[in-house]
């Protein structure tokens, strides 16, 4: 039986390029995963061709290896280090450009251009890292207008995950690995088949032009089967609960102590996920001081300097800034912006260089009295 | 540190060097139109390596290069600081004792024996140290060689009367933001990332290579805010997962910043493990 052909259809992977094409011709640049230096990242992707067909991903806490599979998967690597965040919230955002005039300074927004990009092979967990980040940023009364603008060129087509990385958790963040909302097009990757479907008007639009045989019902069947038992079979999952409270109540438990000595306060972990959105602003003068630029950057909460308020450091350990990271993101985002920190992307997992593991140390904290500084045998004996 | 007074006049500038292999200097010199620039906001008025000019002291601003090697710059350092309003350090030798410190953990005399046919003519000390060691110092720049821009923006500063500061942050910081895919985590390369230093740009990992710590350990190097790295969960990681036999993990902390205590002491604890 036929699904009604403006929000699906069928795909050959061989004929993936057509897709491609269309969106070019209606002025997209298109960005994909690229393999570069033992890993995926986002660039320009011209032809299919550029995509990494026939390499998986093997991802463990620590460590990210590609391995080729001589097959003509399209989509088999998973994801590397980056999500989306760099398309919206960019790494290094020139904010204003100051110049000083006869009675003070005059300072000149330096927006960037609103560029239109359609990313393909967006997975379910990055696609709910952007609608958080969305939440965050174009909040009505704080709308960040550079992310804004950043914002509104993308053209997201998402691909629901039929295989789990050892470090993914989405399924127990209720995430994914099926891609819910907040795309235009996805794409679900069945042998040598892809089956489309739109979830926008853009998207939607975009599919008629394409032309495609309709969806089957059987296929539509497979592809829910596979992308189900992918969710079944993650290793990782976080059990949130009891969250926010529980690890309010595990402020003081001796884990956090023994985290802090394996913790390099690297901000890896920061830099890597979907939603983090910590920056700084930097002022770059020039040698005649008449000008200067005013820069955003990523920063994160592992720094020295982000734990410094006049006078003081309010984070001088690495236990602290764990504990801050932990705390923020998994418990007081929720009582903050109505939603947990984590996706369950299991990036910080992987891009952690010794290889911490957020839902190891949650259960952790979770599974001994946090109010107690004893062994957890102590604490049944007593 | 004393601050410039609003210019009446343009400050003035030495570049002094002591032990060290010139590429500090080289790198003010790279500043191509920006040193025009210099030479505009500043009198530099000794140079030795850019100019035959060279002009006696005081000084506003003296940029030091290079370790204390010799019992005649230990003395001569001395009349620098003297004649300087502001004495910056720049680079591993001058900030750290550079890689020439690797002589603190030998024998000086068998070297002099091994390379000069007439080592008695030699007049070396038996240790490499930074300028700290022997005078105050108002301000610091790591790296081998020095971050140019970094360079320029400490002068920046100087110049307009403000309290330079560069970020303590961790290469990987900024090695994430430039988007490089981390030589650790997908190549099992022993970068030193983590427990280094920001300023460079991360140029080692945009290279494929794995950081070697050439601007020293991040932040809390010897004083001042902040805390030691965490050597100790990197160099544990180096040897148990990425099978780095214990010398190849005490010769990762003991190169060009190897004198500095954060990484002074990892080495150490290498010593011992076999
Ligand atoms: S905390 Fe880790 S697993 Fe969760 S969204 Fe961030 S990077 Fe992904
Ligand atoms: S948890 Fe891992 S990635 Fe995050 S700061 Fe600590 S060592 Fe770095
Ligand atoms: S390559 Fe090195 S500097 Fe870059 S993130 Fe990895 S460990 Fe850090
Ligand atoms: S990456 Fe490390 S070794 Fe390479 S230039 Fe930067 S600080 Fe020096």
């Amino acid at each position: 039986m036929a699904i009604a052909s403006e929000t699906c259809g069928i795909l050959p992977s061989a004929h993936l390029q057509r897709l491609l094409d269309t969106l070019s011709a209606k002025g997209y640049r298109i960005v994909g995963p690229i393999v570069r230096d033992g890993s995926v990242v986002w660039d320009t992707v011209r032809s299919v061709s550029d995509l990494p067909i026939g390499w998986r991903d093997q991802q463990e806490p620590g460590r990210y290896r590609l391995e080729q599979t001589g097959s003509q998967e399209v989509f088999g690597v998973v994801h590397g280090a980056q999500s989306l965040k760099q398309f919206v919230f960019a790494p290094r955002e020139p904010l204003l450009q100051i110049e000083r005039s006869k009675d003070g300074f005059a300072t000149r927004p330096t927006l960037p251009q609103s560029e239109k990009v359609a990313i393909i092979g967006a997975r379910a967990c990055d696609l709910a890292g952007l609608t958080i980040q969305d939440r965050i940023f174009l909040n009505d009364a704080y709308r960040d207008p550079y992310y804004a603008s950043r914002r509104e060129g993308l053209f997201v087509i998402a691909v629901n995950c039929t295989r789990a990385l050892s470090t993914c958790f989405c399924a127990s963040m209720e995430t994914g690995p099926r891609a819910k909302h907040g795309f235009d097009l996805v794409l679900t990757e069945v042998d040598d088949s892809l089956l489309i479907e739109a979830g926008s008007e853009a998207g939607r639009d975009l599919l008629s032009n394409l032309c495609l045989s309709t969806g089957s019902e059987q296929l539509s069947a497979e592809a829910a089967r596979r992308i189900e038992a992918c969710a079944q079979s993650q290793v990782r999952r976080l059990d949130h609960s009891r969250l926010p409270q529980a690890l309010y109540d595990a402020h003081e438990h001796p884990r956090w102590d023994e985290l802090a000595g394996r913790c390099l306060a690297c901000t890896n972990c920061t830099m890597v996920c979907p939603t983090c959105f910590c920056h700084t602003v930097e002022e770059t003068p020039d040698l005649s001081h008449q000008q200067s630029t005013h820069t955003r950057l990523w920063d994160s909460c592992f720094t020295q300097e982000h734990g410094y308020i006049h006078g003081k450091n309010v984070r001088p350990t690495i236990k602290d800034r764990y504990r801050m990271w932990l705390t923020h993101k998994l418990a007081s985002w929720i009582d903050q912006f109505g939603t947990s920190g984590c996706v369950g992307c299991g990036r910080c997992i992987t891009w952690c260089p010794v290889g911490i593991d957020v839902t190891e140390e949650l259960s952790a904290l979770l599974t001994q009295d946090g109010r107690s500084s004893g062994t957890p045998q102590q604490m049944e004996s007593s | 540190m004393a601050k410039l007074e609003a210019p009446r006049k343009r400050p003035r500038l030495a570049v002094i060097k002591f032990a060290s292999c010139d590429g500090c200097q080289l790198s003010i010199l790279n500043l191509e139109e920006d040193l025009l620039a210099l030479g505009e906001a500043l009198d530099i008025a000794y140079f030795p390596e850019a100019s035959s000019a060279m002009n006696a002291g005081p000084y506003d601003i003296a940029l030091v290069e290079g370790s204390i090697t010799t019992a005649e710059d230990a003395h001569r350092i001395l009349s620098v600081r003297q004649q300087a309003k502001v004495l910056i350090t720049i680079g591993a030798c001058a900030t750290a004792g550079g890689i020439q410190a690797l002589r603190n953990w030998a024998d000086v005399e068998s070297f002099k024996r091994a390379v000069y046919p007439n080592p008695e003519y030699i007049q070396s000390l038996s240790t490499s140290t930074p300028i700290s060691e022997h005078v105050r110092v108002d301000f610091e720049l790591w790296g081998c060689p020095i971050d140019k821009g970094q360079l320029l923006r400490v002068m920046t500063d100087l110049v307009g009367g403000v309290q330079p500061r560069v970020p303590a942050d961790s290469v990987c910081l900024e090695c994430k933001r430039q988007g490089h895919v981390c030589v650790l985590v997908a190549k099992g390369l022993p970068c030193l990332g983590p427990v280094t230093r920001t300023g460079c740009g991360a140029i080692c990992p945009s290279m494929g290579r794995d950081c070697y710590g050439c601007f020293g350990p991040s932040e809390g190097a010897r004083k001042g805010p902040g805390l030691p790295p965490n050597t100790t969960s990197l160099a544990r990681h180096f040897h148990d997962e990425l099978q780095l036999i214990p010398v190849e993990v005490l010769r990762r902390f003991r190169g060009i910043n190897g004198a500095v205590d954060p990484f002074r002491n990892e080495s150490t604890v290498w010593e011992n493990k076999g």
